[in-house]
């Protein structure tokens, strides 16, 4: 079956053992995670994982958002629409640029795509940027050419558009309705 | 007061109502053990012959009570030998609490002398499971820990608590079982709806669309899963069904929760279903499946899975629902929840050409009883004739465990004990141990093979040691029966491995440990042991001498179509 990639935004407890247990759901229902960011909330107890999944369209996903829900740790978890969300990634590649042409080249490349040099020696450059994949990935195919020594990708994170949140979806008891919400 | 972790531990037990304990003492566990001495009184502790007998004990206390069962162990090896015992318990959404105790926080990480990762090892085969570093920590977990073992759906919990937390002094308050929801991590968790404890109160809109879809079919079927019996909805399931008047196929871990004597039952479904149970799987246009997970020994081919049917799911953990067959309806809630709401909105109605389709296919094997020689039919009648109607059976894995859950009536939930979904061969006798202690009125028999009964017969010694009048029934054709039977159809009896032609003497085993036994090869020897083994009061071996070609009969091979019998 055709897989396609999904964005799950969850909120998870800021304990140890959290991620493993995260993680190794997902291994063990067969779905290798494309890329994964962690990092903490405005509160201090709460973690927000923004994962990448390639899986198979509903009902399937849903089955995976609801087991994850399961997971004691597991506050919530939203399935993130690509078309209303915002999505970012952080990218530091360090390009091989021995010649002064080679320099200005990558320079002229790197403020197209409004990324940051933020390292110099005579030999490379390490460039920033952030964007969607689609962005980071065409960035990185212009910098092929060049010779990438190294790369570093955070993975992205994303949050929705417009006004609502994901605590909308963290279920108040009084209002959440457990016969309708599995689809 | 100021206690010791050891002493909250016990103290947290008595606030559960925990009087029954299972378990295995060790160098970690030590400071508990040692608090448990001052609790004999109250905690009463079986020490089996290996942790993993502690842990089905524990397992079978807690689904013939329907409370949860508590089981100790020590690090290391002690706790790993759990591992079997916990995944049964998982995969059968039994409530256990597992306490374990770890290396001292000062040679955690160390490779110390029985150290492992047990939280590490056990994350995927429980519901949850904590690392507990201080003694100040424990009674908030313990609480949190029962109640999530009991609530929803069922499963087991593992605490792991380092050494040092059982040694040093925390502030204890008891809290009432009624309160603890109120307090510490658990007021939290339940402050969170995704983890609701309490069942989730059915949609009724949900409710009324099965009740339209019940008044619009002309032939209903339902299915009978574990959550019947884990949910104790027997007797809501027992009008629902008459009100309906559907014919009920029942899964292995569904029995006992539709009475086997009750005219509508078809029997057991799936691989080993009957020929009644399996037809109306096929030609049913109303399937209503409570507390199932359609597992691939029921449901072996999703795709045609009761094809002509609109099939309604009824399950309290959402994650099941569409998990295996796709669903056209579904209601998540407490199944006897779900059942009385039903109950009080559907009308009465009469299926009386699909019931007579239905029951004209047999919902029992028809096994020849002709000559002398002892067969499992026979056996099966034999104690049938012979126990208390409501003796509990517990068994091992294997072909006996399909041939007494077809032969036998089982009437309430909790009668048999017998790992469906995990399959452990060795589950039995740690299972019978902890029925036994906790129905010491009622007569319970431990039905194994002989493949399964060398696994864990090592907990002879606590049936003796406690002197348990605990009967073990040995279907014994020397050979892995199962597996065998395998082999004759499909591996082109090509027989690798499972014939076992050198076995021990079960008789003089049973009397190395100072228990009785008796090998016995046709009925009438075989009734006089069983009545023999029942008036004794002791634990009793009855080694029943069978063939090695006897079959499980009917049979659908894993991922065919449900009617398409390899054996009938």
């Amino acid at each position: 079956m055709e897989r396609l990639r999904y964005t799950l935004a969850v909120l998870v407890d800021n304990e140890a053992g959290v991620l493993s247990q995260v993680s190794r759901l997902f291994a063990r229902k067969g779905y290798n995670i494309e890329s994964l960011a962690v990092g903490t909330t405005d509160d201090p107890a709460v973690s927000r994982m923004t994962i990448e999944v390639l899986a198979e369209a509903e009902p399937q996903i849903r089955l995976l958002v609801n087991q994850l829900s399961k997971l004691f740790p597991v506050h919530t978890v939203k399935l993130l629409d690509q078309a209303h969300s915002v999505r970012r990634e952080l990218l530091l590649v360090k390009v091989a640029a021995e010649t002064p042409e080679a320099r200005n080249e990558i320079i002229q490349l790197a403020n197209v795509f409004r990324a940051n040099i933020i390292d110099v020696t005579p030999e490379a450059l390490t460039i920033a940027v952030i964007g969607e994949e689609g962005k980071n990935d065409a960035l990185m195919n212009l910098i092929e050419l060049h010779g990438i020594k190294e790369l570093a990708r955070t993975g992205v994170i994303a949050l929705e558009r417009g006004a609502a949140t994901i605590d909308e979806d963290t279920k108040v008891r009084d209002e959440f309705d457990y016969g309708k919400n599995v689809r | 007061m100021r206690l010791t972790g050891a002493r909250i531990v016990m103290e947290c037990l008595l606030e559960q109502g925990v009087d029954t304990v299972f378990g295995y003492p060790g160098g970690t566990i030590l400071n508990v053990y040692d608090a448990l001495y001052d609790y004999r009184d109250k905690i009463r502790h079986y020490r089996t012959a290996h942790e993993q007998g502690a842990a089905h004990a524990a397992d079978g206390y807690a689904r013939s009570t329907g409370k949860v069962g508590v089981c100790l162990a020590t690090s290391g090896p002690g706790s790993t030998n759990l591992v079997t015992g916990i995944a049964t318990a998982m995969m059968d959404s039994s409530p256990v609490v597992f306490i374990t105790c770890n290396v001292g926080e000062s040679l955690i990480g160390k490779d110390s002398f029985q150290e492992v990762d047990i939280t590490g090892i056990t994350m995927p085969i429980t519901k949850c499971n904590y690392l507990v570093h201080q003694a100040d920590e424990l009674a908030d977990v313990i609480r949190e820990a029962f109640a999530i073992a009991r609530s929803g759906r069922p499963g087991p919990v593992l605490i792991d608590i380092l050494k040092n937390a059982t040694a040093e002094e925390a502030d204890y308050e008891r809290l009432p079982l009624e309160e603890q929801h109120r307090h510490g991590r658990l007021a939290q968790l339940l402050g969170r709806a995704s983890h609701d404890m309490t069942a989730p109160e059915p949609d009724l809109a949900d409710i009324d669309r099965l009740v339209e879809l019940i008044k619009a079919s002309e032939k209903p079927l339902i299915i009978c899963g574990g959550g019947v019996v884990r949910g104790r909805a027997h007797e809501e399931l027992a009008t629902f069904a008459e009100l309906v008047d559907a014919p009920v196929a029942i899964t292995i871990m569904g029995a006992g929760g539709f009475n086997g004597r009750n005219p509508l039952t078809t029997g057991m479904i799936g691989m080993h279903g009957s020929m009644a149970s399996n037809q109306a799987v096929d030609s049913c246009d109303l399937l209503i499946a409570l507390g199932t997970r359609f597992s691939d020994r029921v449901a072996l081919d999703p795709a045609t899975f009761a094809a002509q049917a609109k099939i309604v799911q009824v399950d309290i953990d959402r994650s099941e629902i569409n998990k295996n067959v796709q669903t056209d309806h579904h209601i998540v809630g407490d199944v006897r929840r779900v059942l009385q709401l039903l109950n009080e909105r559907v009308q009465r109605k009469y299926n009386f050409a699909w019931k007579n389709y239905v029951f004209s296919f047999p919902t029992e094997t028809k096994y020849s009883l002709a000559g002398d020689a002892l067969t499992p039919k026979q056996i099966s009648d034999a104690v049938a004739r012979i126990a208390p109607w409501d003796s509990i059976v517990a068994t091992d894995v294997g072909q006996h465990q399909m041939w007494v859950t077809q032969h036998f009536h089982y009437d309430y939930p909790g009668q048999l004990l017998t790992s469906g979904g995990f399959g452990s061969m060795g589950f039995g006798l740690g299972a019978a141990i902890g029925a036994k202690v906790s129905h010491p009125e009622k007569t319970v028999l431990h039905i194994t093979g002989d493949g399964s009964f060398r696994m864990n017969c090592n907990e002879l010694a606590t049936v003796a040691y406690y002197d348990l009048p605990i009967t073990t029934i040995i279907f014994d054709n020397r050979t892995l029966g199962m597996v065998r039977q395998w082999q004759t159809l499909i591996y082109d009896e090509r027989y690798s491995e499972t014939d076992i032609a050198k076995e021990p003497d079960y008789v003089k085993l049973a009397e190395a440990y100072g228990l009785s036994g008796k090998r016995v090869s046709n009925v009438r020897d075989f009734e006089e042991a069983l009545k023999e083994a029942l008036a004794s009061g002791h634990g009793y071996v009855i080694d029943c001498a069978i063939d090695k070609d006897e079959k499980v009969r009917p049979m659908v091979q894993g991922g065919d179509p449900i009617t398409q019998f390899i054996l009938n």
